[in-house]
């Protein structure tokens, strides 16, 4: 980033815009008194100034970061309720709650303290519900929050250790979510904690003392439920809540990014302030999502843990699945092929399991951490990024997204295979090798299908570009021809459609040097030029300003149509490619620094 | 003495005692022999009427004299009734999966009851009387007042849950067959289903759970299908799946429409 058009800092206030006045009133003074007292103090104030002027664009697509971000805040306030009650213990006792169905029943003090949280403490469903379906919506929000940051291309630099970040938290808060669900001892979570140690004995040499290691033991023994516990509510929360706070943080340094649009460049930001108008906004979005969830907690049931049944070694029910998070894990488990399983050395080696059930999980989210960086190696892209992709305009990462969420879902829906077989009367042995097949070829398929739907899309933009829209007014020569007018788009309607940079594949040189020697890392630069002519090869540009004028000198065309040939979408932008940023230098790189 | 015992050396007399013999010890037999209880209430003529309606509507399947047929490929029409007993014949009749409409993966429970219940019994008495099988039960065999609920939900999660569910809604078996739902099947269709066990179901005799234990499984059907659902909606009490889908279609479309609206209002 050397030059830059503007020296104004990206939050500084434009010409024109005027200073908030100081509060005068005498309750403000007031206030501004205590404030001052706590700055003189902490000296805070200068932190608090600089986030409160802050500036955040607008787009719901960016509020889903928040919904995650409420999502676990209303999951960590439940949670503290929850602990008052919860007793995580395996020690054995006799109901005798208000739960007439399990009178007399032996169970945990974990599932008699559950029942009694559900059935006997005032509030204590509904907040057990609030905090189940809050634990759903975070990870939800988390996964579509995940989706929108890849399809528009925000972890490009110099976001991407944000996006490794986030992807840690999504891992983690799957984990966080499966000790919860684990906890209260049900018949559920008994079976789920029955499948994990099952999946951490399939690990090859070290599966059975690693199982022996966390259970202390054998299965189920005493110790997993306290284990959890401090896993649950002290270990996880502290990692999720520190490194949410990097993210944030992270977020406000680098500010926010901004979908192109008339006047939003890679190097401002516009939407509004925080104060007071993103704060009221996003405060009173606070109270939707926490409103919105607490509503789903009142009316619909989530785990009912007294239908289950305490836990016990020897029962499992039908439907028992994980939640929704955990499914892809289970899926791949389901859909794996038993013949995986085989003895070599007199060992059983059960990669049936262990691939699906200990190994997905990582691979998934290694690929996901490494994406950027491989994005941005093979374009040769060391620019900053603060303005979003339109998804249609870099198909081929929209089109592998798609093809890696088909993965997912695959995964996922594997996972419900019973559910679907009765729900749809089909037989669970072809549901299960239908997901087997669809594995090979539907993600290439839907990769197929994205890239082709991008590409046109893409290719209407142009043509929208250059020949306007059809007005429906039918005009007649003086000499007898008929055509129909087009009209062109104004500026603020064509920017968005013209603002890309053109992308061209990498040019191969020549692996040899003039001598006839062997470059060095020719090897490397023949992959990378492959991988970039496989993402760009097909690539449609952008509208050049001289394709704009070329296209406007046709006939008749220019009788209607007086404006001058070259379209300045901002007067400042235009350097010859119509708008690009002058500061992009280094995104001339794609093409020119092998060449 | 007497003419008769002048004749006791007739050569007719030692077949005569013979016969006689055979006819004691057949009737006392007959009279002692372990037998269902409906047999002695039975009437003969109930299990004419029952073979006559037998011959008519099954024998396609399972042969004039419930011996069974097979199809020659291996596969059978139908299988041998003898020894199912009342209580099979009951169920499958009662519950309308037998005449078996289409030979399919299961046969299912059906909406039209063809049969009325006495021509029911009466095809009943006559698969009893080929050889003995569970009974139908009475009403006190299967009150779901005298169980216990909470020993019932122990029961029924080790030994029904696997297939039909920890709630009684159901679950999946092998190549399209399943579990049914239990919610509102009769006491009666329960208790028959334990003894008999239709088709893929094991049957659950009295030495696997005792008729006691048969009423307390009765008692906690009951109470889940009657009792409230604390906590709201149960979207069908499949578990983790449903929860999980309405968390994305729902919560998150609510959540988005929320944002949405927000982001239209301005400063
Ligand atoms: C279309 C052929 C068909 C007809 C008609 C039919 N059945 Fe069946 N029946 C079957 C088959 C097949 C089975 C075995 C079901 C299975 O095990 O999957 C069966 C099973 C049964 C059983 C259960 C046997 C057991 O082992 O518990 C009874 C009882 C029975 N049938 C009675 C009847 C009676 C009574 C009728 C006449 C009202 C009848 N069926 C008509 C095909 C038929
Ligand atoms: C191996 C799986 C399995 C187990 C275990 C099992 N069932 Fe079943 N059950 C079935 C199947 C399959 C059917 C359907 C049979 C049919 O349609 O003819 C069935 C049918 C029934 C029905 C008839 C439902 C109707 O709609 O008429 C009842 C009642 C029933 N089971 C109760 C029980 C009870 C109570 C237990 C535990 C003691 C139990 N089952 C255990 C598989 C099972
Ligand atoms: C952000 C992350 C969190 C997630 C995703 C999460 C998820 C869950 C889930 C799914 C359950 C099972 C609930 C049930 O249906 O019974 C659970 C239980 C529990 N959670 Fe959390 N939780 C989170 C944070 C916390 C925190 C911060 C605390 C405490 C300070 C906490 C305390 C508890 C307790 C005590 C239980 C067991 C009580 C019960 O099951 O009713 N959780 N959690």
């Amino acid at each position: 980033m050397s030059a830059s058009t503007s020296s104004r800092p990206a939050d500084a206030l434009r010409d024109g815009d005027s200073k908030h006045a100081a509060p005068t009133s005498k309750a403000a003074q007031k206030v501004g008194g205590v404030a001052g007292w706590i700055d003189d103090r902490t000296g805070a104030a200068g932190g608090v100034n600089y986030l409160l002027k802050k500036v955040f664009p607008d787009h719901w697509s960016f509020m889903l970061g928040e919904i995650a971000m409420y999502s676990m805040i209303v999951c960590l306030l439940s949670g503290v309720f929850l602990t008052f009650w919860f007793v995580p213990s395996a020690g054995e006792v006799v109901y005798h709650g208000s739960f007439a169905p399990l009178q007399g029943v032996k169970m945990s003090e974990a599932y008699q303290s559950t029942l009694d949280i559900s059935f006997d403490i005032r509030g204590g469903l509904v907040i057990r519900q609030i905090h189940h379906w809050a634990a759903l919506m975070f990870t939800v929000a988390v996964s579509a929050h995940m989706f929108r940051v890849f399809f528009t291309g925000a972890f490009r630099k110099p976001r991407e250790l944000n996006w490794v970040i986030g992807c840690i938290l999504s891992m983690l808060a799957i984990v966080e979510g499966f000790a919860g669900y684990s906890l209260p001892d049900d018949l559920l979570s008994g079976t789920g904690l029955r499948a994990a140690e099952g999946f951490m004995q399939s690990a090859p040499v070290v599966g059975s003392y690693l199982a022996y290691l966390v259970f202390d033991g054998p299965f189920p023994g005493e110790a997993i439920i306290p284990r959890l516990y401090s896993v649950h509510v002290l270990l996880l929360p502290a990692i999720l809540i520190g490194l949410f706070t990097a993210h944030i943080v992270l977020v406000a340094v680098q500010k926010h990014t901004q979908f192109p649009g008339p006047g939003k460049t890679n190097d401002n930001v516009v939407g509004y302030p925080v104060m007071p108008v993103y704060a009221a906004k996003a405060g009173g979005f606070f109270f939707i999502v926490f409103g919105v969830i607490s509503l789903m907690a009142a009316l619909i049931q989530i785990n009912p843990i007294w239908g289950y049944g305490p836990y016990d070694p020897s029962p499992v029910t039908a439907g028992s699945q994980p939640d929704w998070y955990m499914g892809f894990a289970d899926g791949a488990l389901r859909i794996t092929p038993n013949w995986l399983e085989f003895t070599a050395l007199g060992y059983t080696v059960s990669l049936n399991i262990a691939l699906g059930a200990l190994g997905l999980i990582p691979v998934f989210y290694g690929v996901a951490i490494a994406y950027p960086f491989v994005e941005g190696w093979i374009k040769g892209d060391k620019g900053e990024h603060h303005l979003l992709d339109r998804p249609r305009n870099v198909p081929v990462r929209t089109a592998l997204g798609v093809a890696a969420l088909t993965y997912y879902f695959i995964f996922m829906f594997a996972a419900g295979n019973d559910i679907i077989a009765i729900k749809l009367g089909m037989s669970i042995n072809d549901i299960t090798h239908f997901f087997q097949a669809t594995l090979f070829f539907l993600p290439m398929l839907m990769f197929w299908i994205t890239k082709r739907i991008c590409l046109s899309l893409q290719r209407h933009d142009r043509d929208l570009v250059l020949h306007g829209r059809e007005s429906g007014t039918i005009i007649r020569t003086a000499d007898g021809k008929f055509f129909e007018r087009h009209e062109d788009l104004d500026p603020y309607t064509r920017w968005p459609l013209v603002q890309q940079d053109p992308v061209h594949p990498i040019q191969l040189e020549s692996g040899v040097d003039a001598n006839g020697v062997a470059r060095k890392g020719a090897r490397k630069e023949r992959l990378r030029a492959k991988l970039s002519n496989f993402y760009f090869r097909d690539a449609v540009n952008p509208v050049t300003p001289a394709e704009l004028a070329a296209a406007h000198v046709g006939p008749g065309h220019e009788a209607i149509d007086a404006e001058p040939p070259t379209h300045e979408i901002e007067p400042d932008k235009v350097d010859g490619r119509m708008g690009i940023d002058a500061v992009h230098d280094d995104s001339h790189e794609f093409g020119s620094s092998t060449h | 003495m007497t003419a008769l015992a002048a004749k006791r050396r007739h050569p007719a007399a030692f077949a005569f005692l013979l016969l006689l013999a055979l006819l004691v010890t057949g009737t006392a037999y007959a009279a002692f022999a372990p037998r269902p209880a409906q047999a002695a209430t039975l009437g003969a003529d109930q299990v004419v009427e029952g073979k006559k309606l037998f011959q008519a509507n099954c024998s396609t399947c399972h042969g004039l004299n419930a011996e069974g047929k097979s199809l020659g490929d291996g596969t059978e029409a139908g299988p041998a009734l003898a020894g199912v007993g009342a209580s099979a014949v009951d169920f499958q009749m009662g519950t309308g999966r037998m005449p078996l409409a289409a030979p399919g993966i299961q046969a299912q429970r059906q909406q039209k009851i063809l049969f009325t219940p006495e021509q029911i019994s009466q095809v009943a008495a006559y698969i009893a009387s080929l050889a003995p099988g569970p009974a139908v039960p009475t009403s006190s065999d299967y009150d779901p007042a005298t169980g216990n609920a909470a020993k019932g939900g122990a029961l029924f999660r080790v030994n029904c849950a696997m297939c039909h569910n920890f709630a009684g809604s159901g679950g999946a078996l092998t190549r399209g067959k399943y579990a049914p739902s239990l919610m509102g099947v009769a006491p009666k269709d329960v208790y028959e289903a334990m003894v008999t066990g239709p088709q893929s179901m094991p049957v659950f005799n009295d030495t696997n759970i005792d008729p006691q234990g048969k009423r307390d499984i009765i008692a906690f059907l009951q109470t889940v299908h009657d009792s409230p659902t604390p906590g709201g909606m149960k979207l069908g009490a499949l578990g983790p799946v449903s929860e999980g889908l309405f968390a994305w279609i729902f919560g998150l479309g609510i959540l988005i429409g929320c944002a949405m609206w927000l982001g239209q209002k301005s400063a």
